[in-house]
C-alpha cells in the first residue's frame, strides 16, 4: 500500500488546530461521552466566527473537568466546584473574551452549586456545559447530585436515596437566560446550542446527558456505551421550547421513561458586567 | 416582557491616587493602596473587620473603570479573582479569618499555576468565629501553611495605617514580581485604628510589572511554565493568543499534566525555591536600637506599636533593649535575626503576640537563646507597660 500523502488530499483535519494532539492518547474510557461533548464544542468554537484567540475554556474536577486539557485554546484547569467562579473572573474582566465552562455533574452541581445558582441569578456572561453522567466516574462511581433513586454507586450500593437534580429546572429557576438539554446523540442540536449560548449574552446552560459505562452504566444494566446512547435514541424526546420543566426529571435507570431533551429557555436579561 | 437590571451611574471618575495628607481608617488606607497599585478586579464577600476595604473600593473601583463583584462566597471570591488575574488582572480580596480558611484550597492552586494574587486577611479573634470584632493575630502560620502541600508566598504584616497603604503596594508588586499569592496580615487594630496617612504623588508609586513572554503568540512556540534564572516564568494571558493551558495537577513546562513523582519534586521545590532565594530582594524590616541591645522584643502588625513604647521607656530608664518589627513575616527574616544574634550582645527575645505563639515557634528555630513569649489568645492586645514589664523581668 502506498502511504504517501497525496498531495491533492488534505490530511488536516477541520478542527485539527483547535485540539492539542500532543495530549494524545486522552485519559477516557472507551464508551465515554466525554469526547463527544468536546468534538461538538470545538466545532461551534470553529463556526462560531470569532477569533479562537478570544475564546477562553475553564473546567473543574473530574473526567468532564479534564476537558479543558485537550482542546487548543487559552484553557484552564481549575478546583474541584471553582471553575465557575473562576470564570466569572476572566469574563467580567474581559468581557471580549467568550467564556465555556465545561465540567461534570459532580463538580457544577453538588461542590459548585452555590456558584450555579448564583452565576445563573447574576446572568453572568458564561456559557456552561454540563456533562451529565449521574455519578463521579472519575473516582470510580461514587453517587453524585443527580443520580436517580435507586440506581447504584459505590457509595449506595443498594441504591441511592436521594432526590436528584432536575438541571434545566434549576437552570431556569436561578435565572439562566438560555437553557437545554441534549444527549451526546444529538451532536447536531448540542453542537448547535453551544453555538446559540457563544452567541448570547448571559448565562447560558447546556446540561448534555453522558454515557459512564465503566462506572455508572455497569452497575445499573445501561451495558455499553453504545447501549446507552442507542438508549437515548428510543428513549428521547424532542421538545424544543417547553415551558414547564418541573416534570423533566430524568431516571436513566427507567428504560421506560421518556427524556424529555431540547433548548427550553431562551430570553432576553440584562447580563451581569458583559 | 422581561425585566431588566436597574442602571447603575458610577460616581463620577476621580483619581486611583489620592495624592496628600489624609486622616484615615487602616481598612480605606489598604483599599486606597490598592488603587494606587492600579487595581483592575476585587472580588470580595463582606466579613469584619475587613468589610471596610471592600466597601470603600465598591466606590472607588468602578469609578476608575475597575471591576468590583460582590461574590457568593469567600471560595468564589478567591476563584474569580485567580480569573481575572489570568486575564491580567491586577486582582484583590478582602478577608478575615473564617473566609481566609474557605480560601485555602485555591491558595494552593494560585501557587501550583503561579497566578499573582493579593489577599487583605483582618486578622480577629479566634478559631471559628471567634470574636469577630476584636482583635486577633493567629492567623500568622495559617498564611504560611493553610493550604495543603508545600509552596512559597509572601505575607506583610502593617503597624499603622500608614503603612496599610504602602505595604499594600509592595503586596501587588511582590504578587506579579514572583507570580505567588501575597498576603497583608493586617489585624482588626491597624484595620480599625484613623491615623495620618499620607498619599505621594502617582509618579512616586512603585510599580513592578509582570514579565511577560518574549516571544509572539502563534509564531514560536511559548511554554508557560519555563522559569527564568529567578525561577519565575513569564507569563501570558488569557486572550492574547498563546494558548495557554494551566492546571493545580503536577504540570510540565507546557503547563500539560504530568504526573511522576520526579516532575512534581521539581516543579514544587522551583515553587518554593523562588522565595527562598529572592528572599533577600523580598524581606524588609523595621530596627530601633538593636545595636548593643541584650533584650530583643520581636513585634509586628498592633502588637509592635506597644513594643515600641515598651522598648522607648525600658531605654530611658537604660536598660539595653531593642525593637525589631517584621513587615514581611514570610519570608521570615531569619537571616538578621541570625546576625543580630552573631554579633554576641543579644541575651534573650520577647515576643508578643496576640496569639498563643505563632511566631515565636520561628525564632525558637533559629536559635538556644531564651525566647520569652507575652501572648493573649485575642480580644486584646497588650499594652506597652506589660511588655515593659516582661523586659524588666
Amino acid at each position: 500500500m502506498n502511504t504517501q500523502t497525496d498531495s491533492s488530499f488534505s490530511v488536516v483535519h477541520p478542527i485539527d488546530h483547535l485540539m492539542r494532539a500532543d495530549r494524545l492518547p486522552h485519559i477516557l474510557c472507551a464508551g465515554c461521552g466525554i469526547g463527544t461533548v468536546i468534538h461538538s464544542y470545538v466545532h461551534a468554537i470553529n463556526e462560531f466566527g470569532v477569533d479562537e484567540d478570544r475564546h477562553v475554556c475553564v473546567s473543574g474536577i473530574g473526567c468532564s473537568g479534564r476537558a479543558a486539557g485537550y482542546v487548543n485554546v487559552d484553557s484552564y484547569h481549575t478546583t474541584h466546584g471553582r471553575a465557575l467562579p473562576f470564570a466569572l473572573g476572566i469574563a467580567v474582566y474581559n468581557p471580549e473574551l467568550t467564556v465555556t465552562v465545561i465540567s461534570g455533574d459532580g463538580d457544577l452541581m453538588a461542590i459548585g452549586g452555590n456558584h450555579f445558582i448564583h452565576a445563573a441569578r447574576r446572568n453572568a456572561n458564561l456559557n456552561v456545559i454540563c456533562i451529565n453522567n449521574f455519578n463521579y466516574g472519575m473516582t470510580g462511581g461514587q453517587v453524585g447530585p443527580t443520580t436517580p433513586v435507586g440506581a447504584k454507586g459505590t457509595t449506595a450500593p443498594q441504591g441511592s436515596v436521594e432526590h436528584p437534580f432536575n438541571l434545566p429546572h434549576l437552570a431556569k429557576a436561578a435565572g439562566a437566560s438560555f437553557v437545554a438539554r441534549w444527549t451526546v446523540l444529538h451532536v447536531r442540536q448540542f453542537t448547535d446550542a453551544v453555538l446559540r449560548a457563544m452567541n448570547k449574552k448571559g448565562f447560558c446552560f447546556i446540561e448534555v446527558l453522558a454515557p459512564c459505562p465503566t462506572s455508572f452504566g455497569r452497575r445499573n444494566n445501561l451495558g455499553e456505551g453504545l447501549d446507552e446512547v442507542e438508549m437515548y435514541r428510543q428513549r428521547c424526546r424532542i421538545e424544543n421550547g417547553a415551558q414547564d420543566l418541573e416534570p423533566l426529571d430524568i431516571d436513566i435507570v427507567d428504560h421506560e421513561q421518556t427524556i424529555t431533551v431540547g433548548n427550553f429557555v431562551d430570553i432576553e436579561r440584562a447580563a451581569f458586567l458583559a | 416582557m422581561a425585566k431588566t437590571a436597574a442602571k447603575i451611574v458610577p460616581p463620577q471618575p476621580v483619581s486611583r491616587v489620592v495624592t496628600g495628607t489624609h486622616f484615615m481608617l487602616g481598612d480605606h488606607a489598604c483599599a486606597e493602596g490598592a488603587m494606587a497599585a492600579g487595581l483592575d478586579f476585587f472580588g470580595g464577600y463582606p466579613i469584619t473587620p475587613s468589610t471596610e476595604v471592600a466597601e470603600h473600593l465598591a466606590t472607588r473601583l468602578p469609578a476608575v473603570g475597575g471591576k468590583y463583584v460582590q461574590m457568593e462566597d469567600e471560595l468564589g471570591s478567591i476563584a474569580a479573582i485567580i480569573g481575572a488575574s489570568v486575564a491580567g488582572a491586577r486582582s484583590f480580596t478582602a478577608t478575615s479569618g473564617p473566609g481566609f480558611s474557605l480560601m485555602m484550597e485555591n491558595i494552593g492552586l494560585a501557587a501550583m499555576m503561579e497566578i499573582p494574587i493579593v489577599i487583605v486577611d483582618v486578622m480577629r479573634a479566634s478559631p471559628s468565629t471567634g470574636l469577630p470584632t476584636m482583635v486577633g493575630q493567629a492567623d500568622i502560620l495559617q498564611a504560611r501553611w493553610g493550604s495543603h502541600g508545600d509552596y512559597g508566598v509572601v505575607a506583610y504584616c502593617p503597624s499603622s495605617p500608614q503603612e496599610c497603604f504602602e505595604l499594600t503596594i509592595d503586596a501587588f508588586n511582590a504578587a506579579d514580581r514572583y507570580r505567588v499569592p501575597v498576603f497583608i496580615l493586617m489585624d482588626e487594630v491597624v484595620g480599625h485604628m484613623a491615623e495620618r496617612v499620607v498619599i505621594p504623588d502617582a509618579d512616586k508609586i512603585p510599580h513592578v510589572s509582570r514579565k511577560r513572554p518574549q516571544t509572539k503568540p502563534g509564531v514560536e512556540p511559548f511554554l508557560p511554565y519555563a522559569p527564568d534564572k529567578d525561577l519565575v516564568p513569564p507569563m501570558a494571558h488569557a486572550g492574547e493568543g498563546y494558548k495557554v493551558h494551566m492546571t493545580g495537577l503536577t504540570h510540565d513546562e507546557r503547563g500539560y499534566p504530568h504526573l511522576t513523582a520526579d516532575t512534581h519534586n521539581q516543579l514544587i521545590n522551583r515553587l518554593i525555591d523562588k522565595v527562598r532565594l529572592n528572599a533577600p530582594d523580598i524581606i524588609d524590616y523595621e530596627e530601633r536600637h538593636v545595636d548593643d541591645a541584650e533584650t530583643v522584643v520581636i513585634a509586628y502588625g498592633c502588637t509592635a506599636r506597644s513594643a515600641r513604647a515598651a522598648v522607648d521607656y525600658a531605654r530611658s530608664d537604660g536598660l539595653k533593649c531593642g525593637l525589631l518589627r517584621p513587615k514581611t513575616i514570610w519570608p521570615f527574616p531569619a537571616t538578621r535575626i541570625e546576625r543580630l544574634i552573631n554579633k554576641g550582645s543579644v541575651q534573650r527575645f520577647i515576643v508578643p503576640e496576640v496569639n498563643l505563639g505563632q511566631l515565636r515557634r520561628e525564632i525558637e528555630r533559629i536559635t538556644q537563646l531564651p525566647v520569652v513569649g507575652l501572648n493573649h489568645a485575642g480580644g486584646e492586645m497588650p499594652t506597652p507597660k506589660a511588655i515593659l514589664e516582661v523586659i524588666k523581668s
